[in-house]
């Protein structure tokens, strides 16, 4: 099986779906991004650095990040119930935290900066294109980083390694070991702020996991890139 | 022996410059021997000073500052004023040059009024704004429009180049907060539509060099089409 795996798509095992990015796409945002991997869209928009509300929250420290992931209702085949759920509360802060490593809030002493995220379209890969735009919002809304981070997916399809998992991958496929995904998230210099994996692998194959989506990250980091130069022009 | 660094976009952790020839300015980080930009916006290098001018973002409140705001609230004794920063700017009775019986704060800046100010302080409690020098207080008549913050050095221009350039081909008179507040004072309401307009074309043309003769060409423009 795992020699003859086809994609459903036709793609090879290390091509992404086709990128697409925008920044400055929400005009009442501080600061907002669109990303798109084929058909996964999501917005993000940046709000702040604000106040902190409510008062006890504030941490006089440093700055706070909240980040909100929502899939609309009309996102997928079969209309989800709007507003939050298990699943949205847990990649909420799941994006929370690969993010922060590379923000420098430690100026904004009890101020929050808002990220919120909203998936459009969802085919799989959905928190990675969350990821990807929230980074995007947060350089366009002019908020200190080290770095970008970019986002994307291994799957592991039966015993065949793909990169950026689509719809049929993520959900449909079912034969001999079934199908398992990996998102990573890295920084520009190739940095993990983020890894999630629940099935099994073995450590040899993880790691070659690992570097296919350490050079699927680079191309995912050159859409990001041009985006945000391209934006002046 | 070190070479001029171009005016380019940059994003956060780019290499802008390398060596041990230049300093990291404002908006960057010196990592080895690398100038990394720390933000989203332009690098510019002067006296081997490397720093990013921020395109975009909220607005920093700085001491000095002069700023429009909008009474948002009366206290027994002050006025507390939105500038469109991360927190709200007080305005004590202290600092109005004149004297404000008990109670009657409203009658001086009542809710929804726009003040001009002066910011004196900033700390980890607040804003603190007065209004004791000339030309500040509230503003009457004419038009506000916002801009964003970051954009203001631009539609000043160099020493005013481009604020006295927009007010001598319209006639108006044109104030600009720090926090991206522009008022605007005509004799009709068509040339402060037209300020309007004009300084639209600024910040949205804000990265380009040389922009100020761009803006005289855009007026020539404007102006001769008008004539027809």
């Amino acid at each position: 099986m795992a020699k003859d795996y086809k994609r459903d798509d036709g793609r090879k095992f290390d091509e992404l779906r086709e990128m697409k990015a925008k920044v400055g796409v929400v005009d009442n945002a501080d600061g907002s991004a669109m990303f798109s991997f084929g058909d996964t869209v999501a917005i993000a928009a940046v709000y702040g650095p604000k106040k902190m509300h409510p008062q006890h929250q504030q941490n006089p420290e440093k700055g706070t990040l909240r980040c909100n992931y929502n899939m609309v209702s009309f996102s997928v085949e079969d209309r989800i119930r709007p507003g939050p759920s298990r699943r949205s509360t847990e990649i909420s802060k799941v994006t929370e935290w690969a993010l922060e490593p590379v923000l420098m809030i430690k100026d904004y002493p009890n101020m929050v900066i808002d990220v919120h995220i909203s998936i459009i379209q969802a085919s799989a890969s959905t928190r990675c294109a969350g990821i990807n735009a929230a980074a995007l919002a947060l350089a366009h809304a002019g908020i200190p980083m080290k770095n970008l981070v970019s986002s994307l997916s291994v799957g592991k399809i039966d015993k065949q390694l793909v990169v950026d998992v689509n719809k049929f991958e993520d959900s449909v496929f079912d034969e001999g070991e079934g199908a398992t995904d990996i998102p990573f998230t890295f920084t520009g210099d190739g940095k993990i702020t983020h890894l999630q994996l629940d099935g099994k692998i073995s450590k040899d194959q993880f790691m070659e996991a690992m570097n296919l989506a350490k050079e699927g990250a680079k191309k995912v980091y050159e859409v990001q890139k041009k985006a945000l130069k391209e934006s002046l022009n | 022996m070190a070479k001029e660094i171009e005016r380019q976009v940059v994003i956060p952790g780019e290499v802008i410059a390398k060596g041990n020839n230049y300093l990291p300015g404002e908006g960057t980080e010196k990592n080895g021997d690398e100038i990394v930009a720390l933000r989203y916006g332009l690098s510019e290098e002067s006296n081997k000073l490397v720093k990013v001018i921020a395109l975009s973002g909220v607005y920093q409140p700085r001491r000095g500052n002069t700023v429009i705001g909008k009474v948002e609230g009366l206290t027994f004794n002050g006025w507390i004023l939105n500038v469109g920063a991360s927190e709200n700017a007080f305005l004590p009775l202290s600092e109005v040059p004149r004297f404000v019986a008990k109670g009657e704060l409203a009658d001086v800046f009542d809710i929804g009024d726009l003040v001009m100010g002066k910011i004196v302080g900033v700390n980890g409690r607040g804003i603190d704004i007065t209004v004791k020098a000339r030309g500040l207080g509230r503003v009457d008549g004419g038009m506000i429009m916002e801009v964003n913050p970051n954009k203001v050095p631009r539609i000043i221009g160099k020493e005013g180049s481009m604020i006295s350039l927009i007010k001598n081909e319209t006639g108006c008179n044109i104030t600009v907060g720090q926090n991206g507040f522009v008022w605007i004072q005509g004799k009709k309401v068509e040339d402060e539509l037209f300020v309007r307009k004009a300084i639209n074309f600024v910040s949205e043309k804000s990265y380009l060099q040389g922009l100020t003769e761009e803006v005289q060409k855009w007026f020539d423009k404007e102006k001769g089409g008008k004539k027809k």
